[in-house]
């Protein structure tokens, strides 16, 4: 066989084996952030965390294989009011010293659906969050951006994986006063992740 | 003593009033930052970073006018200066 016939078949073979890639969501731009939202009676309680790090594997042919884990640093939480942000931080709601992390580990996606680089799925995995790990089915968007790291990080090529989702927890079910203050602060938590990771090229 | 009092509360409720007017009459808790949010071009996110700035709530109103209240009755703890 000439080598000319050779190359068609390892581009093909290349292409069929093409392994997932492995999105780093530490974000030097500072973007990525978790929103969060608890209504109260004066006015909802309005945060945001930016401490976040993680990988994601995500194969743009089979989006709906990916899998990967979201660490949120319970340091990072961030509320305009100080008092409030040192009761939410402090040991009696989500005690950041012994709890220094929030995690999600999506360990499978279900009702996949793929519309040019958009993909929609319900990912299921476990939650942890003051202790308490919990598993949950969150609705997840994934756009993928091919060849647009150089956009963001200049001299630097490969993809970025955009993620958004929006879901609401229970405060009592992780154990965060529960049963108590529920007339001053709502027993849900909306939470609102937009993030992006990047998978470089050599 | 008396007037003084008096004239020092009036001076605490109207201050109070008054900044907390001119920064937009916040009817919701104080707060010493406020959210900005930024758009990344590439990715459509919306980041969110803090900025530095006191924003007085209808706590900093009800501590201040309270304050006023209680300098104002205190005043009257106080006898009225003879001629």
């Amino acid at each position: 066989m000439k080598l000319m016939h050779l190359i068609p078949l390892v581009t093909l073979a290349t292409a069929v084996y093409a392994a997932p890639e492995s999105f780093d969501f530490k974000d030097p731009k500072g973007i990525n952030n978790v929103a969060f939202k608890l209504d109260a009676p004066l006015e909802s309680v309005n945060g945001s965390a930016s401490g976040i790090t993680g990988t994601v594997s995500f194969d743009p042919d089979s989006p709906g294989a990916a899998t990967g884990k979201i660490v949120v640093a319970s340091e990072s939480l961030t509320l305009p009011n100080p008092m409030q942000k040192e009761h939410l931080h402090g040991p009696t709601w989500l005690d950041v010293t012994k709890y220094p992390e929030i995690t999600f580990e999506a360990k499978s996606l279900a009702n996949a659906k793929t519309d040019g680089n958009v993909t929609t799925a319900d990912a299921t995995g476990s939650f942890t969050l003051h202790g308490v790990t919990k598993e949950i089915t969150v609705p997840v968007k994934f756009t993928y951006l091919k060849d647009k790291l150089s956009a963001r990080v200049p001299n630097m090529k490969g993809d970025l994986l955009v993620i958004r989702a929006n879901f609401t927890i229970n405060r009592a079910d992780f154990n965060i006063q529960k049963g108590k203050y529920e007339d001053k602060v709502s027993d849900e938590i909306n939470l609102s992740l937009s993030i992006a990771g990047a998978a470089p090229q050599p | 003593m008396k007037k003084i009092l008096q004239a020092f509360a009036l001076l605490v409720a109207l201050a109070a009033a008054i900044l907390w007017l001119a920064t937009g009459a916040n009817r919701g808790w104080t707060k010493t930052s406020v959210p900005i949010k930024t758009l990344d071009a590439v990715t459509g996110l919306e980041g969110v970073t803090y900025q530095a700035k006191f924003l007085p709530g209808v706590d900093f109103l009800g501590a201040a006018l309270g304050g006023a209240a209680l300098l104002a009755g205190a005043s009257f703890f106080f006898r009225k200066q003879k001629q």
